[in-house]
């Protein structure tokens, strides 16, 4: 048996407190006592792998989901999931889920006043190429009213999801659009502390990747916790 | 060390549109050695039952190996048994799922860890993850784990499931805040 390695803790104020107030779903669930610190063993070390045999390669075109398009901008996320140290990692499952161009998720609990689109679903999922890289097409989300507080409105947002090489590294965040005027005002996408770590979930636009008379280009990263230099004993 | 890692955030309401489709809750077909056990209970925030909850397990087979290329132990891998479950709670908070009990796992200091499944906790209104484990009832080595024990006494039955009558079963509640509060540890 190897050693086990431990990956890194998360850099102070990179990574939100559990409970923020401002987020008002936040007080009744976020645990009211302190997290027992887990030394990683080769239960958080291993983690799920998940192979082609596990996805559809059609859902990485979110807008080819159905007999026709979807209303909306299209556009293009494309980016790529590394580790601290710019590792890419291959193979690593990226999911995905968003509201249609008019706000509203397909989803019973979604009552916002706003139409669903026939033609878009709002999920899709793909497996990382060996650089690490992934790429959507989808079409550009809209904002939407949440009762949070008065006059709450969340901005233009993509979930997403990515299973690393472990337990310990997976990974549940949001994207946002860069000059999106709804960000300072948005209790969930400020609630981690450290301004860096906030911008950085920004999606920026980008050229290489737009498509002339098809749709704009965007890139995000997601970058995982590094492993530790040293091995834990065992 | 030239980035920082991705900060996390909530799955929000709506994330059974992005999840379902990888849904696995029968981690036990046949051809799978070991102990059947179905755990099943409620995930429950200060109001009740949370409808809109997701609990991700990942757990060793029956021979204590985990099929992940760091598992460098000669142990036997159980062809269509992955070690990864992800179940969502209904409208009244209620979750279950079928699996083997897992065999021992090597743990720190060369102590082996008992047979457990490590769960995350994704719902809105949970910033990040939450991370907890589930153990086995009436299993001697539980006494002996060197995860439970950094848990202080008081609360490690928040981490061992439950026989509830019902041969097979087990119940185990994820009570995310109030006084009888599952303990969730610090993961990274």
């Amino acid at each position: 048996m190897k050693p086990v390695v431990a990956y890194r803790a998360a850099r102070a104020g990179t990574q939100p407190d559990h409970l923020h107030p401002p987020y008002g779903s936040s007080v009744k669930r976020a645990p009211t006592r302190a997290l027992v610190a887990l030394p990683h063993t080769l239960t958080e070390v291993t983690g799920p792998v998940f192979g082609p045999e596990v996805v559809d390669p059609g859902a990485v075109d979110l807008t080819r989901r159905h007999a026709a398009a979807p209303l909306g901008e299209r556009i293009v996320v494309s980016g790529a999931v590394i580790d601290e140290d710019e590792r890419p990692l291959a193979g690593a499952l990226v999911e995905v889920w968003q509201a249609n161009a008019a706000g509203r998720y397909r989803h019973a609990v979604d009552q916002h006043d706003a139409p669903l689109d026939p033609n878009f679903t709002g999920c899709g999922h793909a497996l990382t190429d060996g650089e690490g890289r992934f790429r959507f097409v989808t079409i550009r989300p809209g904002a939407y009213p949440w009762r949070n507080h008065a006059n709450a409105w969340r901005p233009a947002h993509i979930h997403f999801s990515v299973f690393g090489p472990a337990f310990a590294t997976r990974l549940v965040t949001q994207m946002y659009f860069p000059g999106d005027p709804l960000l300072p005002f948005d209790p969930i996408f400020n609630c981690t502390a450290d301004a860096a770590a906030r911008e950085r979930l920004i999606a920026r636009f980008d050229w290489e990747t737009t498509l002339p008379e098809h749709a704009l280009g965007f890139r995000f990263d997601l970058v995982l916790s590094g492993r530790d230099a040293t091995p834990m004993e065992l | 060390m030239s980035r920082c890692a991705t900060t996390s955030q909530t799955v929000g309401p709506f994330l059974s549109i992005g999840a379902d489709w990888l849904n696995r809750s029968e981690l036990s077909p046949p051809s799978v050695s070991g102990e059947r056990v179905t755990i099943a209970g409620r995930v429950l925030d200060r109001d009740g039952g949370v409808p809109d909850a997701l609990l991700e397990t990942w757990q060793a087979n029956a021979h204590g190996k985990y099929p992940h290329p760091e598992d460098s132990r000669d142990l036997p891998i159980e062809p269509g048994f992955s070690g990864f479950g992800r179940v969502p709670t209904d409208p009244s908070g209620r979750f279950g799922f079928t699996t083997i009990k897992p065999g021992l796992v090597p743990g720190p200091g060369g102590r082996s860890q008992a047979p457990h499944i490590a769960v995350s906790v994704f719902a809105r209104g949970l910033m990040r993850r939450l991370v907890t484990r589930v153990y086995f009832p009436d299993d001697p080595r539980n006494a002996e784990d060197p995860i439970l024990g950094l848990v202080e006494p008081s609360r490690r039955a928040t981490l061992i499931a439950r026989r509830d009558g019902v041969a097979g079963t087990l119940s185990w509640d994820v009570v995310l805040n109030g006084a009888e509060e599952t303990v969730f540890f610090d993961c990274l």
